[in-house]
């Protein structure tokens, strides 16, 4: 079975570093960032490429912060799969 | 799933624009500002399911909300609804005001535990004696929260609180409140349940909750009153995660989650 494969994007700045995406996350590819944000909060971060798009981090977030996006599959892909048979 | 495919604020080297398809972003019915609740506060984890319900079945244009006294008072600044904001307390009893004269709009109070158990007990049980055809979405965490840790009526024995620091004492502050069990036994009400937004999974439970109220406030069957067990990181003096935890090990045995009483139930007796 093929891997599934996502990614998720945060809005660091509206982030309060609460932590709770990090607790949620079964893969474990989520961490708090050393930097800080303009508000003063260590915001969450990707820092592995093992997320799987499950939206589990999305749905504690208090803040809505994070947006999740999971790889196209060719079967449900409305568009032709063309650039996978590239990659093949 | 017709949720819809608009694209988020997307950075050139943004995922959407390769071979990654959108499956989740914040609903376009919650206004795009920052809230104001502390870092981790089940508060906003609530209003951002009910408005991905508002969004998922299409009635924005139909759902007025009264916001409550408390920490969500500013939760009309958020919902991007029609919102009307009750005196401390009474929001059950303006709702009752607007569903009568807009039957046909979806109209919810959106509470906290010293609103609606403390100072609004008479007008909730009265409206749920009624049967009013509303939703009431009651947010549990124990505390009185914006006004600095008080101890509220859902408090629970022994939790320290700034007006109870050694603990509720049943002999000085009386049993918590459990003010669902309460309504489920008023034959006004139809729905009854209980729900916590701590975990990805309970987040799912209590989005089908709010989607069975709304169904049923549309079959006009009654009140539905949905209870979520919420934390309270900055009254209770813990980081969220330690909070959420404490929650589950000290809270649930005392307000057990699940439905309390629903339709199927009923109709079988």
């Amino acid at each position: 079975m093929a891997k599934i494969s996502g990614t998720v994007e945060f809005n660091i700045e509206a982030c309060k570093g609460c932590e709770l995406c990090v607790e949620a996350c079964p893969q474990d590819c989520l961490a708090m960032s050393p930097d800080l944000n303009h508000k003063g909060y260590h915001f969450a971060v990707l820092i592995d490429d093992t997320c799987t798009g499950c939206v589990n981090c999305a749905l504690v977030c208090p803040d809505a912060v994070i947006t999740v996006y999971r790889e196209r599959r060719p079967t449900s892909s409305r568009q032709p799969a063309v650039t996978s048979e590239a990659a093949i | 799933m017709t949720r819809p495919h608009t694209e988020p604020q997307i950075q050139i080297d943004s995922p959407a624009n390769q071979d990654y398809e959108l499956v989740y972003k914040r609903p376009d019915t919650l206004v795009d500002i920052p809230m104001h609740y502390c870092p981790g506060c089940g508060h906003s984890v609530v209003h951002r399911v009910l408005m991905e319900v508002v969004e998922e079945l299409g009635i924005q244009s139909e759902t007025v909300g009264v916001a409550p006294v408390g920490c969500s008072v500013f939760a009309y600044d958020y919902l991007d609804i029609d919102m009307q904001e009750a005196a401390h307390g009474r929001a059950t009893a303006v709702a009752t005001g607007i569903k009568r004269m807009l039957p046909d709009k979806y109209v919810f109070t959106y509470q906290g535990d010293g609103d609606l158990a403390a100072i609004g007990t008479a007008e909730t049980i009265h409206t749920a004696n009624r049967g009013e055809n509303i939703l009431i979405i009651f947010i549990n965490n124990g505390i009185y929260g914006m006004t600095g840790g008080q101890m509220a009526p859902t408090t629970i024995l022994g939790a320290p609180t700034t007006t109870s620091p050694k603990g509720r004492d049943v002999a000085i502050h009386g049993n918590p409140l459990k003010i669902a069990d309460l309504l489920a036994i008023l034959p006004g009400t139809i729905y009854v349940t209980r729900q916590s937004v701590h975990k990805p999974g309970t987040v799912r439970k209590l989005k089908k909750a709010l989607i069975k109220s709304l169904e049923l406030q549309q079959q006009k069957k009654g009140l539905c009153f949905i209870e979520v067990v919420s934390n309270c990181p900055s009254g209770w003096k813990m980081t969220p995660v330690e909070a959420n935890q404490w929650m589950e090990e000290n809270m649930f045995p005392e307000y057990p989650l699940g439905d309390i009483k629903s339709p199927s139930s009923q109709d079988e007796q």
